[in-house]
C-alpha cells in the first residue's frame, strides 16, 4: 500500500496538526490532560503492539516507571535537564530492560506472562519505596526541562513542552504503524493463533515476542518520560504501583486494538473520566471509573475504536486488512 | 460515518464542551479547595477528621461566630466557597488535580494535603500556577530545604516532622532516662515517613543522650502490612525497653491489637509520635503509658484559650466526638488563610486584599491559630514554628475518656532548626542554636 | 544460630504463612477449576472482614457465650460467599466466559473498583474494631515468648481448610467431577457434566474462603477502606509460587514465604520487603509453571 493511501497516517498527520492548533485554543489544564494522555496513550500503545501476538502485561508500569525515574535522576543528580537527553536516555535504559528481561519473558504466554511481568514491577517498586537515594515514597522532584538551547520559563515552558511531546508522539506512532504494517509486524498475529504452526513455518515465535516487548518497553520508557516531564515530579505510587499497570491496561481495553490511533484516544477518554468522576463523586470516582470499564467490556468489547470501524464499514469503506481485529 | 456513530460522536463533543466550560467561578467569594483522604487507607483516622475540622471552621466563618480574633463574617468579608476533593492515588493525580482545581475551577486557596508524597510532588507546581497553597499536615522538612528553596506561595502552618521526632528524644531524656538504659528499637513504616522519622528521633537521641544505644537493626515493615507477628516477636526478644514508631491509622491499630495480645505494651516503652489520634480513637483499649505528642488533638486538651475551647465543644456537638489533631490541622490551615486575608485587607485599606497583598500579610508572620500560636520563622517565613507538647496518654475513668499526664512543653526554638538550616544537618550537627532553657 | 531463635522463626513464619494461605486458597480454587484470576477476592476478604467485625461487635454487645463469636465469622463467611458467588458469577463471569482470559481478569478488576466503593457507601469510612475474640483463647509461651493462640489457631484452621479441600476433590463425587472439568472443561461437558453449575458453585467456594480470610482477620486488624487493595498482590504471588490452582502448592509457597519473611524479620530487616517477590521471580524463573502444578503439553 503507497503512503498517499494510508489512512491511519493521514489521520495521525491531521492528529498532530489538530494538536499543535489546539495548543493555542484550550486551557492550560486541558492542555496538561492532553499531554498526559500522550504519556498513558504511548504506553497502551506498547501493550497493544503486545497484543498482537495475544499477551498482555499487568507490569508496564515497571517501563514507565523506569522512563520516568531516569529522567528525574538524571535531573537530581547529574543535573541534566535536556528534554532530548533525558528522554532519550528514559527510553533506552527501558528499552534496555525490556531486552533483558525479554529473554526470560518470551517463553511464557497467557496469564504467566501477565504476572510475572507485575512480579517485576513489583520488584521495582520495593527498591524504590526503600532506597532514600531514590527519594523513597516521596519521590523526585526535577528542575524545569530545556531544550538544547532553549530554556523557557513558566507558562512557556509548558507550552514548549506540549509541541515536543506531539511532535515526538506523532514520530513514534507513524513508527509503530509502520512496523505493524510491515510483513515482520502481521507475523506476530499468527503467534497468537497457533505458535507451533508458525515454528514450522521458519519464524521463530520467541524472537517475535521479544522483538515486540522490546517495542513495548522502548514505549513505556518513552510515555513514562513524556509523564515525568509533564508532572514534573516522579514518585512510586503513582508511577510503579500495580494499579497504575492495570490503568493501562484499562486504557488499551478502552481503545480497542484497531488502530495506532485508538490508544491515544482512549487515553484522552479515560483522562476526562476520571477528571469528571473526580471532580463530580469526590467519594465514590472509582466507583465510576470501574463501571466505565464494565460497561466498554459488555457492551464494546473490541474498545472505543470499534465504533470507528463500525462506522466505517457500514459507509462501505472496509478498514485496512492488516488492522483488522478478530473479536 | 453513519448516523448512530455521528450521534455518538457528537454526544462525546457535547459532553467535552460541558467539562470544558465547567470553569467559571464566581468572584465574590474566596474559593478554597481541600484535598484530603477520602478513600484508601488514609481516610478513616486523617482524611476524615480533617474533613470534619474544615467544614466545621468554614462554617463558622461564613456566619461570623469563630471567637476572636476571627470573629469577622468571612475571609476579607467575602464568603468561603469550600471544594473538598480525594487525594487517594499519588504524586501524578495530584499535580493533575492541583491544576484542574485552579485552571478549571479557578481556586483561590488551596489548604490541606496529608502525605508527605503529595506535597512533595505539587510543591513546584503551586509556585508555578501562582496559586497560595497551605500545606496542613505533610511531614517532610524537604519542601523548603530542597524543593522550593525560595518560596513564593507555598506556606505550612504546622511543624515539620523534625520537630516532632526531636521533641520525643528531649522527652525522653528528661523523664526516662534511668529507666531506658538498654537503648532503644525503632519500628517504622518503610515509607519516606517512617524512615524520616527515625532518622530524626535516632539522631536527636545520640545528640542528648549518648549513653543510650539503639539497636543494630531496626524493624521497617511495609506500609499497611496488617500483619505484625514477627515483628512483635522481634520486639519482645529486643533487650531495649524503648521503642519509637511513627506508626498511624489502621497500621497502628492492628499493631497494639497484636501487640496486646501478646503482652508487648506492659514489657516495653513506646514514642509514638502520631499516636495521639489513635489514642483518641480506641479509648481504652489504648495501652496505658505510652508517650504520644501535642499540641494538638489531646494535648490541646487544657489549653485555655477562646478559640480552642471554641473548637473543642463545638466538634463535640457536631461530630459526637473530640477533636484529633488531622482536624486541628486542617481548621489551622482555614485559620491561617482567614488570618492573612484579613491582615491584608486592614494593611489595603479596607479593601478586598490582591493574592500578594495576602501573602506578604502571612510571610513571617506571628498569629494565633486554634491551640497555639505559630511563628512563621522558616522557610523565607513560610515554614511555620510551634511548641511541641509531650506527656502520656491514659484512660481516666472518671472522665470516661483518654487523657494526657505529665505534660511537659518544648518550645518552637528547642525543638526546630535555626532559619537557613537544613533540618537533618541540624540534627545530625548536634542540633547547635536549639533554646531549650 | 541458636535454636530458640530458629524456633521461633519457624513458629511465626508458620503464622505468618497461615495468614497468606487463608488469603490465597479462595483465589487458588478458582484459579484452578475456572482457569481465570479473580481481582474481586480482595474485595472479598474486604466484606468478609467488614461483616465480621460489625457482625462480632453486635454480638459482643449481647451476653451470649463468647464462643459464638467463631460461628459468627464463619457464618458471615458463607452469607458472602453464596451472594458473591451468585452476583458475580451469574451476573458477570457468566457471560464472558467466552472472552479472552485477559478481559476476564480485567472484567474482574473493575468489579473490583466498583465493590471498593460499595464498601464505602455501606460502611462508611470509619475503621471497625472487634478485637475481643483475640484474647478469647488465651496465650502459649514458646522458646520464651508469649504467642497469642488466636494467631497459633491460624495455623490450624489453613490445616483444617487444607485438608478438608483435598479430601474433597480427591475423596468425593463432586470433586471428581471437578477433576473432570479441570482437566478437559470441553469434554466434561459433552459427558454431561453441569459445568455451570460447577463453575458457580466453584466460584461459591472460592469466594467464602476468601470471605473467611477477611472474617478469620478482622479481630487482629483495624477494620478499614484499603485492606483488599493490599491482599491482592499477595494473593497473587501465592497463587503463582505454589502454582496456578494447586491446593497443595499454595499451602507449601505459603510456609515457605512466611518462613522466609520471618527469617528476614529477625535476621535482615532490609529485606522483609521483597522476600515475596523474590521468590515469585526465582520461582517463575526456575519452574515456571509453579512449585506444584504439571506442566502442560502444548496443543498444535
Amino acid at each position: 500500500m503507497s503512503w498517499r493511501q494510508d489512512k491511519t497516517l493521514w489521520g495521525l498527520t491531521l492528529g498532530l496538526a489538530a494538536l499543535l492548533l489546539l495548543n493555542f485554543v484550550v486551557p492550560d489544564w486541558f492542555r496538561n490532560i492532553l499531554t498526559l494522555s500522550l504519556a498513558r496513550g504511548s504506553v497502551a500503545l506498547g501493550l497493544l503492539v503486545l497484543w498482537r501476538c495475544g499477551l498482555i502485561s499487568f507490569g508496564h508500569a515497571l517501563y514507565f516507571g523506569f522512563g520516568a525515574y531516569t529522567v528525574g535522576l538524571m535531573s537530581r543528580y547529574l543535573g541534566i535537564t535536556d528534554a532530548f537527553l533525558t528522554i532519550a536516555c528514559g527510553v533506552v535504559t527501558a528499552g534496555l530492560l525490556a531486552y533483558g528481561l525479554g529473554f526470560l519473558l518470551r517463553q511464557y504466554r497467557g496469564i504467566f506472562f501477565a504476572l510475572l511481568n507485575m512480579a517485576f514491577s513489583m520488584i521495582l517498586y520495593g527498591v524504590l519505596a526503600k532506597l532514600e537515594e531514590l527519594g523513597s515514597t516521596d519521590g523526585i522532584s526535577l528542575e524545569a526541562t530545556t531544550y538544547l538551547w532553549y530554556a523557557p520559563l513558566g507558562a512557556e515552558n509548558k507550552t514548549a513542552l506540549f509541541v515536543f511531546a506531539v511532535i515526538l508522539t506523532w514520530g513514534v506512532a507513524v513508527l509503530v504503524h509502520l512496523y505493524l504494517r510491515s510483513t515482520l509486524g502481521n507475523m506476530t498475529t499468527a503467534v497468537r493463533e497457533n505458535e507451533i504452526r508458525l515454528g514450522y513455518l521458519g519464524y521463530s515465535g520467541e524472537r517475535a515476542v521479544h522483538a515486540k516487548y522490546v517495542i513495548s518497553g522502548l514505549l513505556g520508557g518513552f510515555g513514562g518520560a513524556i509523564a515525568v516531564l509533564t508532572i514534573g515530579h516522579v514518585d512510586p505510587d503513582s508511577m510503579v504501583y500495580w494499579p497504575v499497570s492495570g490503568d493501562f491496561v484499562f486504557i488499551a481495553i478502552l481503545s480497542g486494538t484497531g488502530n495506532v490511533v485508538a490508544p491515544f484516544i482512549g487515553a484522552l477518554m479515560y483522562e476526562l473520566i476520571r477528571t469528571y468522576a473526580f471532580d463530580q463523586f469526590p467519594g465514590i470516582w472509582q466507583l465510576i471509573m470501574g463501571g466505565t470499564l464494565l460497561a466498554i467490556i459488555m457492551f464494546l468489547p473490541n474498545g472505543l475504536w470499534s465504533l470507528v470501524d463500525r462506522g466505517r464499514s457500514r459507509a462501505g469503506a472496509g478498514a485496512l486488512p492488516a488492522e483488522r481485529e478478530e473479536g | 460515518m453513519s448516523a448512530s456513530s455521528r450521534t455518538r460522536f457528537m454526544a462525546l463533543t457535547a459532553a467535552l464542551a460541558v467539562l470544558l466550560a465547567a470553569g467559571a467561578a464566581s468572584a465574590q467569594t474566596v474559593k478554597v479547595a481541600v484535598p484530603t483522604f477520602l478513600t484508601g487507607g488514609g481516610a478513616p483516622t486523617y482524611g476524615v477528621p480533617a474533613k470534619n475540622g474544615v467544614e466545621l471552621v468554614v462554617r463558622a466563618i461564613n456566619e461570623g461566630t469563630l471567637p476572636a480574633p476571627y470573629n469577622s463574617v468571612g475571609m476579607a468579608g467575602r464568603k468561603v466557597d469550600l471544594v473538598v476533593y480525594d487525594e487517594t492515588g499519588g504524586g501524578t493525580k495530584q499535580v493533575t488535580e492541583l491544576r484542574n482545581k485552579v485552571q478549571k475551577e479557578g481556586v483561590d486557596v488551596v489548604a490541606g494535603y496529608i502525605s508527605s508524597g503529595s506535597c512533595a510532588a505539587i510543591a513546584r507546581v503551586a509556585e508555578e500556577l501562582q496559586v497560595l497553597t497551605l500545606l496542613s499536615v505533610c511531614g517532610t522538612p524537604r519542601i523548603f530545604e530542597e524543593l522550593v528553596k525560595e518560596p513564593k506561595y507555598l506556606f505550612r502552618i504546622i511543624n515539620h516532622s523534625t520537630g516532632g521526632n526531636v521533641g520525643a528524644a528531649h522527652y525522653v531524656v528528661r523523664k526516662l532516662r534511668g529507666e531506658v538504659k538498654d537503648g532503644y528499637i525503632g519500628i517504622n513504616q518503610n515509607y519516606a515517613w517512617g524512615q524520616d522519622a527515625w532518622r530524626d528521633f535516632n539522631l536527636a537521641m545520640q545528640t542528648l543522650a549518648p549513653e543510650l544505644k539503639p539497636a543494630n537493626k531496626q524493624q521497617f515493615p511495609k506500609l499497611f502490612s496488617g500483619q505484625y507477628g514477627t515483628e512483635i516477636s522481634v520486639l519482645l526478644r529486643a533487650k531495649q525497653k524503648l521503642v519509637h514508631s511513627s506508626f498511624w491509622g489502621g497500621d497502628l491499630e492492628a499493631f497494639i491489637a497484636q501487640g496486646s495480645a501478646r503482652g508487648l505494651f506492659k514489657r516495653k516503652r513506646f514514642v509514638l509520635p502520631v499516636g495521639e489520634i489513635t489514642a483518641n480513637r480506641l479509648g481504652k483499649k489504648f495501652p496505658p503509658g505510652q508517650l504520644a505528642r501535642g499540641p494538638y488533638g489531646l494535648y490541646a486538651e487544657g489549653i485555655d484559650t477562646p478559640l480552642n475551647k471554641w473548637f473543642r465543644s463545638e466538634f463535640r456537638k457536631a461530630y459526637k466526638q473530640p477533636p484529633s489533631s488531622p482536624a486541628y490541622h486542617y481548621a489551622d490551615s482555614i485559620v491561617a488563610a482567614k488570618y492573612a486575608y484579613d491582615t491584608a485587607m486592614k494593611a489595603n485599606g479596607g479593601k478586598f486584599p490582591s493574592t500578594d497583598q495576602v501573602i506578604k500579610a502571612l510571610e513571617h508572620a506571628t498569629f494565633d491559630i486554634l491551640a497555639a500560636k505559630v511563628k512563621m520563622a522558616l522557610g523565607k517565613g513560610h515554614q511555620a514554628v510551634t511548641s511541641d507538647r509531650w506527656g502520656y496518654a491514659e484512660w481516666d475513668d472518671a472522665k470516661g475518656e483518654i487523657v494526657v499526664k505529665d505534660v511537659v512543653e518544648f518550645k518552637a526554638e528547642c525543638v526546630n532548626p535555626p532559619e537557613g538550616v537544613n533540618a537533618a544537618d541540624w540534627v545530625k550537627g548536634g542540633m547547635k542554636g536549639a533554646k531549650c532553657d | 544460630m541458636d535454636p530458640e531463635l530458629l524456633l521461633i522463626i519457624l513458629v511465626d513464619g508458620l503464622v505468618y504463612g497461615s495468614y497468606l494461605f487463608m488469603v490465597a486458597v479462595g483465589l487458588t480454587v478458582i484459579c484452578g477449576v475456572q482457569k481465570l484470576l479473580n481481582v474481586t477476592h480482595g474485595a472479598l476478604y474486604a466484606f468478609g472482614a467488614y461483616l465480621a467485625a460489625t457482625l462480632l461487635i453486635l454480638y459482643f454487645r449481647v451476653d451470649w457465650p463468647e464462643y459464638g463469636a467463631f460461628a459468627v465469622m464463619l457464618l458471615a463467611a458463607l452469607f458472602l460467599g453464596v451472594v458473591f458467588g451468585l452476583i458475580i458469577e451469574r451476573g458477570l463471569l457468566r457471560h464472558l466466559y467466552h472472552e479472552d482470559e485477559h478481559i476476564i481478569v480485567l472484567a474482574t478488576f473493575a468489579a473490583f473498583l466498583v465493590l471498593e466503593d460499595v464498601l464505602l457507601l455501606i460502611w462508611g469510612t470509619d475503621p471497625y474494631l472487634a478485637p475481643e475474640p483475640l484474647g478469647l483463647l488465651g496465650s502459649t509461651e514458646i522458646a520464651g515468648l508469649p504467642f497469642d493462640n488466636y494467631s497459633l489457631s491460624m495455623v490450624l484452621l489453613s490445616a483444617v481448610v487444607a485438608s478438608v479441600l483435598w479430601y474433597g476433590l480427591n475423596r468425593t463425587q463432586f470433586g471428581k467431577l471437578l477433576l473432570a472439568v479441570i482437566y478437559d472443561r470441553e469434554l466434561a461437558q459433552a459427558m454431561g457434566i453441569n459445568v455451570n453449575r460447577i463453575f458457580l458453585l466453584t466460584f461459591m467456594l472460592g469466594s467464602f474462603l476468601g470471605a473467611l480470610g477477611g472474617a478469620y482477620q478482622a479481630p487482629a486488624i483495624s477494620v478499614q477502606p484499603g485492606i483488599g487493595v493490599e491482599v491482592i498482590v499477595l494473593a497473587f504471588a501465592v497463587v503463582v509460587i505454589g502454582g496456578m490452582g494447586s491446593i497443595p502448592g499454595a499451602l507449601i509457597g505459603s510456609v515457605i514465604v512466611g518462613v522466609a519473611r520471618a527469617f528476614a524479620v529477625h535476621q535482615e530487616p532490609a529485606l522483609e520487603l521483597f522476600v515475596i517477590y523474590l521468590i515469585m521471580a526465582t520461582v517463575l524463573i526456575v519452574r515456571p509453571q509453579g512449585l506444584f502444578a504439571p506442566a502442560k503439553p502444548r496443543t498444535i
